[in-house]
């Protein structure tokens, strides 16, 4: 179906990264089956870029192989990404760090389901400490970016690949089960080539394509023996932090101008929390929703500047309560924050946010 | 030499020996008496007769190599403990005709790196893996490795490593040899000339190999680690000789591009 030149498909989540990928000129995917994100690389499969863009799709024997395969193609200046769920994403948590040590662009998909262990292949979002907080060992930090909509499962792969790429970091799109899983239209995003060598070596000169005559040999490493060497890494890493918690932090208010309460909730929460807004104002209650994007950068300064004006928050998420931390540092006590949330798979209805609004917030 | 003199000897009409132009002029952080520097030197040697210093591309282990990068005047990717062979997968991958190998030791590749190493070997990756194999943990200071001969003591197995306990050392190559995605291993050592001198031919070969892509070629260097067996180095080739080559025999183990 055409509306004007744009063409709107029908597919899943992890279909639409999948398309999304191919279509920004990504270079190469490696990964491993894991519910329930199973379908980026089995779209991968079926779609055979090799053959139009180029790009080499690679099934690993691990997910530990996977993101050290994401590490040497990065290092190489090629744009590439690995996808998983919860336990391989935690298996991935070495390589991440290593490439935010090394300093080497590249994109995780982690479409989350339940844990701890192997857990449940039903939603959740109990991995947003791993994702912002650091998973892996080390000072650093990732951008991560929440989709809430097919359509955001598109776009933010393309956004995740262009961050990755400005700042030099691994970069997440943290999904849960069910924006992987539901279908909804989607506008692909449009073809991209991908970058020739000499494209790479003009805009990536620390690339490893092989050392050309009389100039000095690159080395992508996370390694410094001297501490003040290392220091100097970890503040150059920090400077970038600093940037992009300054530049890159995107949210989505919806109703929020005259909210007393406002709801903060990413993902399919959001989405829950959208259709409980609607409740709460069909009864009377001025309610409202703030939507991070940018799980890191965190939209602290919208938070602080909502808790000058509203009465409190409700966060609501699929975990015992982990992005409420951040909700909580932002507000810094000036108004109540509560906190609903769902375990182990299940997905709150929009009445029981609602609910958990009036219940813990009003009365 | 008596005859020459000084003059005659500098001139370099006489030269009769000089390091290749791929090794960095730096002093190398290996012990006295360590196999890595000979190791490096051949591949210095090789990339410079290869002429393909400009389409090499070397993954550095965890371990004692760990800076080989420093050594050799080509591009590199230091991989995390075990990982190598991941690494050179894609870069491979997406660079197909460049030459990528991977400079592991015993503990990353029989190791922590085994299921990385068996399966890009297994997907016949046209890559090259040099496998320098001491029997021990070198850089972290002398521990019990897969490859530990029996009764051989380390930190970690002070009175000697026990088969009931340990198991048995691990034959990496014998076992990779099985594969049909690998075309060529081969188990060396550079304790003489005339080992040396083998070795180089047998790195020359695995890089011509790689380029034919029909899998990957693997060159065991069996290998002294004469600060973690504390021995002379004198003594630890002589117990090399002695000891690890009844279990790592010399020779090639495959070789379906020849045969």
């Amino acid at each position: 179906m055409r509306k004007g030149s744009e063409e709107i498909m029908l597919m899943k989540g992890n279909e639409a990264i999948a398309h999304a990928a191919i279509r920004c000129g990504c270079d190469g995917y490696f990964g491993y089956p894991i519910t329930p994100q199973s379908e980026v690389m089995e779209t991968l499969m079926e779609l055979e870029p090799w053959n139009t863009t180029g790009m080499v799709v690679l099934q690993a024997e691990s997910e530990v192989a996977s993101i050290n395969m994401v590490y040497g193609a990065a290092g190489c200046g090629k744009k590439v990404m690995t996808s998983s769920s919860s336990p391989g994403v935690s298996l991935m948590q070495e390589g991440i760090s290593y490439m935010a040590g090394a300093e080497l662009p590249g994109v995780i998909v982690n479409v989350m389901r339940g844990g701890p262990g192997l857990g449940t292949i039903q939603p959740s979002q109990a991995d947003y400490f791993q994702a912002v907080k650091g998973g892996g060992h080390g000072d650093y930090k990732m951008p991560t970016l929440a989709p809430a909509s097919v359509q955001e499962m598109a776009d933010l792969t393309v956004l995740a690949f262009d961050l990755a790429f400005k700042y030099l970091t691994p970069t997440m799109l943290l999904a849960d089960g069910i924006i992987g899983q539901m279908m909804e239209k989607v506008v692909l995003p449009p073809y991209q080539p991908r970058l020739t060598e000499d494209e790479i070596r003009a805009k990536y000169p620390w690339a490893t394509l092989g050392k050309p005559h009389g100039k000095k040999p690159n080395h992508i490493t996370s390694l410094e023996l001297l501490s003040e060497d290392m220091e100097n890494l970890n503040k150059r890493l920090q400077a970038r932090y600093r940037t992009l918690e300054k530049e890159e932090v995107r949210f989505e208010e919806i109703a929020c101008e005259d909210a007393d309460y406002v709801f903060v909730a990413f993902g399919i929460s959001a989405r829950v929390c959208q259709k409980a807004v609607e409740i709460a104002r069909s009864e009377g209650i001025k309610a409202g929703l703030l939507r991070p994007i940018t799980l890191y950068p965190f939209p602290v300064e919208k938070i602080k500047e909502l808790s000058n004006r509203v009465k409190g928050f409700t966060v609501i998420e699929l975990s015992a309560g982990q992005m409420v931390e951040d909700v909580r540092l932002a507000v810094n006590g000036k108004v109540p924050v509560e906190f609903y949330g769902r375990m182990g798979g299940v997905v709150p209805s929009p009445n029981e946010a609602f609910n958990a609004l009036k219940e813990k917030l009003i009365q | 030499m008596n005859n020459m003199n000084i003059t005659d000897i500098v001139n370099p009409a006489n030269l009769v020996y000089k390091k290749n132009s791929v090794l960095n002029d730096l002093p190398m952080h290996y012990c006295p008496g360590c196999s890595h520097g000979v190791v490096h030197k051949l591949l210095g040697d090789i990339i410079e007769e290869l002429n393909i210093q400009e389409q090499t591309i070397g993954v550095a282990p965890v371990g004692c190599a760990v800076f080989a990068y420093k050594y050799l005047d080509i591009d590199w990717q230091q991989a995390a403990h075990g990982r190598a062979p991941a690494l050179a997968t894609a870069i491979k991958r997406l660079l197909p005709d460049r030459y990528v190998f991977t400079y592991q030791g015993d503990g990353d590749l029989a190791a922590i790196g085994t299921a990385e190493t068996l399966h890009a070997c297994n997907r016949g990756e046209n890559i090259v893996i040099i496998y320098i194999n001491n029997g021990i943990y070198g850089m972290t200071g002398g521990q019990m490795a897969p490859t530990t001969l029996l009764g051989m003591k380390s930190t970690t197995s002070p009175k000697g490593r026990m088969y009931e306990r340990d198991g048995n050392p691990l034959d990496m190559p014998k076992l990779l040899a099985e594969l049909d995605g690998v075309c060529y291993v081969t188990r060396q050592a550079v304790h003489t000339v005339g080992a040396v001198k083998k070795c180089r031919r047998a790195i020359k070969k695995a890089f011509e190999y790689s380029a034919l892509n029909k899998g990957t070629s693997i060159v065991e260097v069996v290998s002294t680690c004469n600060s973690g067996w504390k021995m002379t180095p004198d003594f630890a080739n002589r117990w090399m000789v002695e000891n690890m080559f009844s279990k790592y025999p010399l020779g090639d183990i495959k070789d379906t591009i020849q045969a």
